[in-house]
């Protein structure tokens, strides 16, 4: 007994010494705080999530000619798995000084202040588009600069559409219009029109009708509105009639395989689509329109990310210098002609639009498009939202948005 | 009263020695404990500590900012009525009925080849011992990868049963549970409302009868594959150090090569039946990487894993106290298990039972 008691006390003796030696090192760089630390000449470090080799390169490109002309040193890594790697730089106390953050990451950083709220400080601050500025808004403070952004839009196969006998005339404008088409295309063979069981597609729906997940200042949630609703019972009744079906049920991984394999002769996806045609379906022949306008007109979905400046960061002033430059209209033009985003500032629509005549309409829809919900543990909801929408042919539009409705309450607006 | 004064010397003159040895020994230890404290002990302490505290993943979690904030974090978890109970409800369950399967089955698989390798008369054991041992030497995620493409909606596996006229499953896209579709099978598609309407952890008990989702069982199947190797590996060594003498003996008293089994070979492998079902239930509890690599957690949540569920809470959404909080109610569950699992398979008395069925050998005694 007394032994075993002996034991316990070296074992929690051991414990207690190695936590304040953790704490000892640890406290230092905690304590230390942003800007008293501060040092112009560190160097940066920029941790980006990479879609492939062209974005990695460009972006290595774009910081190594910043890094010459500033005399500031600055290294680009591509991450494996970015959000891992950014919450050990943010627990380590030393993070990354620039790197990416998604729309549904940047509530929880932002609450935990690991980033730096600089996006006022921005010179270009103006010409970013306002929908994209309201994503990367949190507590009434803009965060961080869209880097790119992408809209759906629908996808046709001109092909498909030839043979079903439709012209350039009848790409369609409104629901019924969607809904005819669609089941003029259907055959044995493929689907008139795919996209994958989640909110991220099935949610520009809702916004056709005047609805979504949370209203406008995204303070307050909105899934079960009757407009909500109305958008999901349509989305149902497309894949009721079989004119649609999702891109699960066909054996594709994304509406954009199901497409590219001919399963599909419309998708919707966004402006991404046109890399993985490119690489991996290079024969198909497709355009690109707006989305048909729903009960409430026209809308969309838009996704970003932006450039995240490390609150714990040494250097702030470089940073932000680099993100100016970074999104700045020509190096927006230069990395949208790399590896196909569209620029987050207006300065560079026309020029990007009259380089990408075919994908105009992506660029047209940022007008009506609004973004996804930011507050801290909307991603899960989402998530949740999706694992129901997997079976939205079978179940009632009104009880998934119910349920949605009441743990969306729990985290919005709070 | 000679007795009482010498024994603190002698005592004095063991502790001396046994000083110079202890020195000694905590010389040759402590690399190990110095490395088993900072790696493990430490780390866990933390962790553990993380789960009671409301901390965001910023700085250390030893900081001044951050507090405690008691069972704040499992309460969230086992009664807080919110997504995150509901989530991790469907974790369990989704993990539950993937032990109650992958255990059994494993276990039974394992030990049916280990007594076929065994067998003398089989020729070629090698090869076979090899190539039933393959798949455990492969890196799970490399299983995993072949496992989506065979599971594929066109995937061989899909392929060979339109042979036989079955219409395959869209695997790992397919959310539905097997017990709810062999319950549609027989026309019954609702619960009753006993089952519907009472939760247990923010899920219906008709949902946690769901059995595994078609996505789950694929993984099911994958787990009996790539384990059974290593175990048929313990039972093969198990075999080989049972003596021939008491089969003979059973054969000399007549029994049959499936009495000899269950009433001879089984019983004297339960040492080597309580490595293998202990390693099976914590490997099981643990499975992390095939979810990680495959699904994600999806369809429909039914691949959601507790220990997943830990890792996506604490990385991707800043709940570094749920995502700590899960992990130790996993270590209890598991902890738990193990303890029932040693009761069961304890040694004890025969039962009257048992007494019953070797009637002749007790009557044979008492003449």
């Amino acid at each position: 007994m007394q032994r075993s008691t002996k034991r316990w006390l070296a074992l929690g003796a051991v414990i207690a010494a190695g936590s304040l030696a953790l704490t000892g090192c640890s406290g230092s760089s905690f304590d230390s705080g942003a800007g008293s630390s501060q040092n112009a000449s560190a160097p940066l470090t920029v941790l980006i999530g990479s879609s492939g080799d062209a974005e990695t390169k460009a972006v290595t490109d774009a910081v190594a000619s910043w890094s010459s002309s500033s005399g500031t040193q600055a290294t680009v890594t591509a991450a494996s798995d970015l959000n891992q790697q950014l919450s050990q730089g943010f627990a380590s106390g030393k993070p990354a000084d620039v790197f990416y953050v998604s729309t549904d990451a940047l509530a929880g950083y932002a609450a935990n202040g690991s980033l730096l709220a600089y996006g006022d400080k921005l010179a270009n601050k103006d010409d970013f588009y306002p929908t994209l500025v309201k994503s990367f808004t949190y507590d009434g403070q803009f965060y961080c600069a869209p880097k790119d952004f992408s809209t759906l839009g629908l996808v046709i196969n001109k092909d498909l559409w030839a043979q079903a006998g439709l012209t350039d005339a009848d790409v369609p404008t409104t629901w019924d219009q969607l809904s005819a088409v669609a089941q003029k295309l259907t055959t044995a063979d493929h689907a008139g029109l795919s996209f994958s069981p989640e909110y991220a597609r099935v949610g520009a729906f809702m916004a056709e009708a005047g609805g979504g997940l949370v209203d406008a200042d995204g303070t307050a949630a909105t899934a079960n509105s009757d407009a909500s609703v109305a958008g999901l019972s349509y989305v149902k009744s497309l894949l009721t009639s079989g004119a649609a079906k999702y891109s699960s049920t066909l054996g594709a991984g994304w509406g954009g395989e199901a497409f590219g394999k001919g399963l599909a002769a419309m998708t919707i996806e966004g402006n991404w689509i046109t890399g993985a045609m490119k690489a991996d379906y290079p024969n198909v022949n497709y355009m690109v329109a707006e989305l048909p306008a729903g009960t409430a007109g026209q809308g969309t979905l838009q996704f970003s990310n932006c450039w995240g400046i490390a609150a714990d960061s040494p250097n702030q002033d470089a940073a932000l210098k680099l993100v100016e430059q970074l999104t700045s209209t020509e190096q927006q033009l230069t990395f949208a002609e790399a590896f196909g985003v569209m620029p987050s500032v207006q300065s560079a629509a026309a020029e990007w639009k009259s380089a990408n005549p075919a994908l105009a309409p992506f660029l047209d829809s940022a007008t009506f498009a609004t973004g996804v919900p930011t507050a801290q543990g909307s991603a899960d909801v989402i998530k949740d939202l999706n694992s129901q929408l997997e079976s939205l042919e079978t179940s009632d539009p009104k009880a998934i948005l119910d349920s949605t409705q009441k743990n969306l309450e729990a985290v919005v607006g709070k | 009263m000679t007795a009482v004064t010498n024994r603190p010397s002698l005592a004095r003159r063991r502790s001396r020695i046994a000083g110079r040895e202890g020195v000694a020994g905590w010389l040759f230890t402590a690399p190990m404990i110095v490395i088993l404290g900072l790696f493990l002990v430490i780390p866990v302490g933390m962790a553990l500590w993380v789960s009671f505290s409301d901390w965001t993943g910023r700085g250390s979690p030893f900081s001044g900012s951050v507090g405690f904030v008691g069972a704040d974090n499992y309460n969230t978890l086992l009664s807080g009525g919110g997504l995150a109970e509901r989530d991790f409800g469907i974790s369990l369950r989704n993990n539950g009925w993937y032990v109650l399967l992958v255990v059994p089955l494993q276990t039974a698989l394992s030990l049916f080849l280990a007594v076929l390798v065994n067998r003398a008369v089989l020729k070629g054991r090698g090869f076979f011992r090899t190539a039933f041992y393959f798949p455990s030497v492969t890196s799970s995620v490399a299983i995993t990868v072949l496992w989506l493409f065979l599971f594929g909606a066109t995937g061989a596996v899909n392929k060979v049963l339109s042979y036989f006229g079955v219409n395959g499953p869209n695997w790992f896209q397919d959310p539905s549970g097997i017990v709810h579709n062999l319950l549609g099978a027989v026309g019954i598609t609702t619960g009753p409302a006993i089952l519907t309407e009472n939760t247990a952890l923010g899920v219906s008990l008709w949902d946690w009868l769901a059995g595994p989702s078609v996505a789950m069982s694929a993984f099911v199947l994958m787990a009996v594959f790539t384990t059974s190797g290593t175990f048929m590996l313990l039972f093969i060594a198990a075999l080989q150090n049972l003596s021939g003498e008491t089969q003979e003996a059973a054969m000399m008293d007549g029994a049959n090569g499936w009495q000899r089994f269950w009433r001879i070979t089984l019983p004297q492998l339960k040492p080597t039946l309580f490595t293998v079902l202990t390693l099976g239930i914590i490997g099981t509890w643990q499975i992390f990487d095939q979810i990680y690599t495959g699904t994600q957690g999806g369809p429909g949540k039914t691949t959601v894993t507790p220990a997943y569920l830990s890792y996506t809470s604490a990385f991707n959404n800043q709940q570094w106290g749920q995502g700590s909080a899960i992990a130790f109610i996993l270590f209890v569950i598991i902890v738990v298990l193990t303890l029932l699992q040693r009761f069961v398979l304890r040694d004890r008395a025969v039962s009257k039972r048992r007494l019953r069925a070797y009637g002749i050998a007790v009557k044979g005694m008492e003449r």
